[in-house]
């Protein structure tokens, strides 16, 4: 191994010389670069760079010499360079050869480029809104079309997305909704404790059950765990060139992923809901036998004279509209996946997070449709 | 002979199996400094899974390896760190980094392994990138912007950050229109004798064999056999013979 690389200053008569040696090396980059200076007495109008003694040179410790070199001839130097060991002299030849590399500055912002970003951000919204209908609207007609000729469509995968999305959602769906149906329990009865009124745990237990509770979290569950999934896959299908692929050998995207995955969700929500229904109404059971001291059948029988049918019905009936939505949307974004593994997280983040809040605002209208129609 | 100094890489009895299959058995192969060694080999000899042994990606089942000097097996972490600083390699098809901007991705390995301040490592990245023939506004793209021969070039230049010993091409000028590949052979030339590399490159390209190669390996039967053009052209393993003298290789001037 060499000395580290090193520089002297010096004047000798009218000229300033600069000698270097050592290794002019990446890990000497930062220290050379510090100590490579035009100091005030280098006032004559002469240079040499003598680089004679420098015995290791990499592509930094060239770039250096060539930099400080164009400097001294910017302010006016006669620059002369002694080269030593010719082999050195090649690279060097090459780096000073490489025209000047200088990065651009990226121009500065001023304040209608940040209203101008702010109005494209609001484009983009819109447009991407747009594109969300228009993929919509392009869903139903694929429906529609393959409604006529359901032999057409692509079981197998509709059936290999309901074991995924359903079958293999199973436990964590159960677990959530038995956790969640003890702790609506154990609340609910605690405050009705106060008015005396602890059997009215089991009416508001069965009714935001089945209503409301089991529905959402079993969509929001799935959104995670699906919607996710889908974008995901499709997006790396895109990266890929995957889809290109499909549609070059005439099929259609829209037929091969979207139509199996939105159909394989809309079979699987609705029955997850029920397996969900059910976990909760046993969580919240067991929980109400220990609090209000009663037997299972006991449990039952008040559950039945406390629920109707239709607060089962009110919240299943949701279960489909949840499961296209999530569909939808997760298809959508992974379409929309372009280039890089970094847009595949982008938009699967995004995925979960509209699908999430799309379930819920549509289980708000959905809130308000069954008030007015008084279900 | 040479000096025992002057081997940058020396491989003894490399051993590989995937399952029942042998890929390589007992495979020996020396590369000397500042040499440019080209790798063929027909599909499925484990070119590149020879590379990948030796930059450590995969783990031969038997053998030894030695790079600059060192017994890549019996290394400390810290060791093997700056073994690893003082080589680059080219994947296939660039593997740059898709959320960083080119220059981002030729400063990645600069941040791991130096202490650049930012302005020289910007500075330093726009030369390599000029270097490797892009132009330079590149920098400032990222990878998806690029076409498939601007990724190859970028990927070149963050091979190139930390200014190599040895470099490792896996298949440069595959997917590259004739100019283009052989400017690139050029660029590599050019930069293996100003910058002394060392270059491992597995190729097809018949072309570049010819231009830059000093030595090729070839890998059959399980071995790899080394030497000069002119020395590959005498042998009579018959897949050899068909490799130097079937149609494309008397296209690229070689055998006939």
């Amino acid at each position: 191994m060499s000395d580290p690389g090193w520089v002297k200053f010096s004047t000798s008569g009218s000229t300033a010389v600069w000698s270097c040696g050592g290794a002019w090396t990446i890990e000497h980059a930062t220290r050379l670069d510090g100590d490579l200076t035009i100091p005030a007495e280098a006032k004559s109008k002469s240079a040499i760079l003598d680089l004679a003694a420098i015995d290791q040179l990499d592509t930094s410790g060239a770039w250096l010499i060539s930099r400080h070199g164009k400097a001294l001839a910017t302010q006016g130097f006669a620059v002369e360079t002694k080269e030593g060991d010719p082999d050195l002299a090649v690279l060097l030849k090459r780096v000073v050869e490489t025209e000047d590399v200088l990065p651009q500055e990226p121009p500065r912002r001023n304040l209608g480029d940040k209203v101008a970003e702010v109005g494209a951000a609001i484009e983009n919204i819109l447009v991407e809104s747009r594109d969300l209908i228009a993929f919509f609207g392009s869903l139903v007609s694929a429906l529609t079309r393959l409604a006529f000729t359901p032999w057409k469509l692509r079981w197998n995968a509709i059936f290999s997305h309901v074991e995924q999305t359903g079958l293999n959602a199973l436990p964590i769906v159960g677990m959530i909704n038995l956790l969640v149906g003890v702790v609506l329990a154990f609340q609910g009865a605690d405050q009705l404790a106060r008015f005396g009124a602890q059997t009215f745990t089991i009416n508001m237990l069965g009714i935001s059950v089945l209503r409301e509770m089991a529905v959402l979290l079993t969509a929001i569950v799935v959104a995670g765990r699906s919607g996710s999934a889908f974008t995901a896959q499709i997006g790396t299908m895109q990266v890929n060139e995957e889809v290109d692929a499909l549609r070059t050998i005439g099929l259609n995207p829209m037929d091969v992923l979207v139509v199996p995955r939105v159909l394989a969700l809309m079979i699987a929500l609705p029955l997850l809901t029920f397996f969900a229904d059910m976990m909760g109404l046993l969580g919240g059971g067991l929980m109400c036998m220990v609090l209000l001291d009663i037997s299972f059948n006991q449990y039952l029988s008040l559950l039945n004279q406390a629920i109707t049918v239709n607060h089962f019905w009110v919240g299943l009936v949701k279960a489909p509209f949840f499961a296209a939505l999530i569909a939808l949307i997760g298809c959508f974004e992974g379409l929309r996946v372009s280039g890089s593994a970094e847009s595949v997280g982008r938009l699967t983040t995004r995925s979960v997070v509209e699908g999430i809040f799309m379930v819920i605002i549509v289980d708000a209208l959905f809130s308000i449709l069954f008030s007015y129609l008084g279900i | 002979m040479v000096a025992k100094s002057d081997l940058v890489i020396s491989l003894k009895g490399i051993v590989n199996r995937f399952g029942s299959q042998v890929l390589h058995d007992g495979l020996d192969l020396d590369v000397k400094r500042g040499e440019v060694i080209g790798i063929v080999g027909g599909s499925g000899t484990g070119k590149s899974v020879l590379m990948r042994t030796v930059i450590g990606l995969n783990q031969q089942a038997e053998g030894t390896i030695t790079v600059l000097g060192q017994r890549m097996d019996e290394i400390s972490d810290a060791e093997r760190t700056k073994i690893e600083a003082r080589w680059g390699v080219l994947f296939q098809n660039g593997a740059l980094f898709s959320s960083l901007t080119v220059a981002e991705n030729v400063q990645a390995p600069m941040r791991e392994h130096t202490d650049l301040h930012p302005q020289l490592m910007d500075e330093l990245a726009a030369l390599k990138i000029r270097l490797s023939g892009l132009p330079a506004d590149a920098g400032a793209k990222y990878p998806s912007q690029l076409s498939g021969g601007m990724k190859k070039r970028a990927g070149l230049a963050r091979a190139l950050a930390l200014d190599p010993d040895i470099l490792f091409l896996d298949e440069p000028t595959a997917g590259l229109d004739p100019i283009g590949a052989s400017e690139f052979d050029q660029l590599i030339r050019n930069l293996q004798q100003s910058l002394g590399l060392t270059v491992v490159m597995i190729t097809h390209d018949l072309d570049s064999l010819v231009a830059i190669c000093d030595r090729i390996g070839i890998l059959i039967d399980r071995k790899i056999r080394v030497g000069t053009l002119a020395e590959h052209l005498k042998d009579e393993h018959p897949w050899i013979k068909e490799y130097f003298h079937g149609p494309r290789a008397r296209a690229a001037g070689i055998g006939a």
